[in-house]
């Protein structure tokens, strides 16, 4: 008896875990679907009153953003957990590292926007795609030195030692062994960082600023999807209201393909049998 | 070729806890030589330091001399290099778990920069075949995890990869007491073939392991080695009181 109830609060936990994500994706369906088409891909958007136009420059925008993002806080991410893991593990220096993380991961994503335009947007003196994709990066490091150290420390210390009984340097065992093992889960950091950030507003208002034009220039404000859908969420126009729905639904689908890609890509060369 | 072992004044500690208290033993080349004592003597401890794993622990201290053929690995090589000679086989089963049969032995030399095809194949078969495990996994090599072979067979790959390194010593810190009597009876017959090209040294907890395999028995108590002899003479006329109750079981 007690068995099935257990397995009875099990499933109702999962429909509760899983009807939030399920409302949203058919919600957006219905509010935005309608406003797709091939325009909404390849048009950039249409002045206030004139009906069409699309999102492409704004898609464009957030893949630029995101893969400066990327480029800037996987390694450093990684790196900083590989350090926490591996080398500093227990010293002063690794529980600061550690604390910053922490208290970083805890910032207010529009006050990351605002530190990054102190940093960047001033001395320039303008907006640009670069300072947007900064603000990104440093809001994914402390998601990916977290997981990289959670998962590294799930790597069994057997495994360690064999590598370093083989005669491997300590660098080469981290690298190519610790690391390689933990992957699965690092990747899984990664992801979830990545698909954090793609749906910020807030960070990229002061520093990518947004743009109603093409624009593929790093040092040029750049249109991205979270910034487009916000000033249409809040202008007056009921055409520009639809694009933001379809804006949205672009946005979820983008990030649910993009994670699902990655999996599939790291996962192709994983053997039968490995844990 | 296996190399002679001679052990002089060796001590080791973790932290403040002093494991091992001046250590002399000469382990002659291209034979087994087996450590048995209760648990916690300071045998593992001892293999430890043969390969300097011992001091991968932040807080342990080693000092003393040990020779592998001519040369002070304390003194004249670098951990890195000391362990490309002196290879180890650890009590579970360790492969590397992302990687395939294969790369799992090959990782030795792969990431120590050497990348030459036809010599990596060969090595793999080689050593696969001198750990007794070619024919078993040869259709898998690179399709199967080496998480995925039994234990018995992980063991093995263990010992394959340790091997393809080409060192002079094998190190085996209890190989067998994981695994089934098959899977050990292998291991033990391996370790009788192994013999004609490395020196070994086996830790076990199984006396007739002991008995069956090794030329030389050293018996260790509270991280000391109390008798060192031939192996026979260990198991039928020991010259240690303790040893002699060790090995009736009246203790340990």
């Amino acid at each position: 008896m007690s068995d099935y109830a257990a397995t009875g609060i099990a499933i109702l936990s999962t429909v509760l875990v899983v009807a939030p994500l399920v409302a949203i994706f058919i919600y957006l369906i219905y509010k935005g679907a309608s406003s797709l088409n091939l325009a909404f891909f390849t048009q950039i958007p249409k002045p206030p009153g004139e009906s069409g136009g699309g999102m492409a420059n704004a898609i464009f925008g957030s893949g630029v953003l995101l893969l400066i993002g990327s480029v800037l806080g996987v390694p450093i991410g990684i790196a900083g957990g590989i350090f926490l893991a591996e080398f500093g593990r227990g010293s002063r220096i690794a529980n600061a590292v550690r604390f910053t993380a922490d208290v970083l991961n805890g910032v207010p994503s529009i006050v990351m926007g605002i530190a990054v335009y102190s940093l960047i947007v001033l001395p320039q003196k303008h907006f640009s795609a670069l300072s947007g994709g900064v603000a990104l990066g440093i809001m994914m490091i402390p998601t990916i030195t977290r997981t990289t150290e959670e998962m590294l420390l799930m790597v069994p210390n057997s495994i360690r030692e064999a590598a370093l009984g083989l005669g491997l340097p300590n660098w080469r065992s981290v690298l190519s062994i610790t690391l390689r093992t933990a992957s699965p889960g690092v990747i899984t950091g990664c992801m979830l960082a990545f698909a954090r950030v793609a749906g910020e507003t807030a960070p990229l208002l002061f520093t990518a600023f947004g743009n109603q034009f093409w624009s593929a220039n790093l040092n040029q404000p750049i249109a991205a999807l979270p910034l487009q859908i916000f000033v249409y969420a809040i202008s007056p126009y009921d055409e520009w209201h639809r694009l933001a729905w379809a804006g949205a639904l672009v946005l979820i689908v983008l990030i649910v393909v993009s994670v699902a890609l990655v999996r599939y890509v790291t996962s192709r060369g994983v053997l039968k049998g490995a844990s | 070729m296996g190399a002679g072992i001679q052990v002089s004044g060796l001590n080791a500690s973790y932290g403040s806890n002093h494991t091992l208290f001046d250590i002399n033993l000469n382990m002659p080349a291209n034979n087994a030589t087996a450590l048995i004592g209760p648990s916690g003597c300071g045998k593992s401890t001892f293999v430890r330091c043969l390969n300097r794993m011992h001091e991968t622990n932040p807080i342990a201290t080693v000092t003393g001399k040990v020779l592998i053929g001519e040369l002070d690995i304390y003194k004249d090589l670098s951990p890195v290099e000391v362990r490309r000679r002196v290879g180890m086989v650890f009590q579970r089963p360790n492969p590397f778990p992302t990687m395939s049969i294969y790369d799992n032995v090959a990782s030795g030399l792969k990431l120590n920069g050497f990348s030459n095809r036809r010599v990596l194949d060969e090595v793999v078969e080689r050593s696969l075949k001198d750990a007794a495990l070619f024919d078993e996994v040869k259709d898998d090599l690179k399709k199967k995890s080496g998480a995925s072979l039994s234990g018995g067979q992980q063991q093995r790959l263990c010992i394959a990869r340790a091997l393809a390194v080409d060192p002079e010593v094998l190190l085996m810190d209890e190989p067998a007491s994981a695994l089934d009597p098959v899977s050990t009876a292998k291991i033990e017959d391996l370790i009788f073939q192994l013999k004609s090209q490395y020196t070994i040294v086996i830790v076990t907890h199984n006396m007739q392991q002991a008995a069956r395999v090794a030329e030389n028995t050293g018996f260790f108590l509270n991280g000391k080695m109390i008798e060192f002899d031939a192996t026979h003479k260990i198991f039928t006329n020991p010259s240690d009181k303790r040893t002699e109750d060790y090995i009736t079981g009246r203790f340990g």
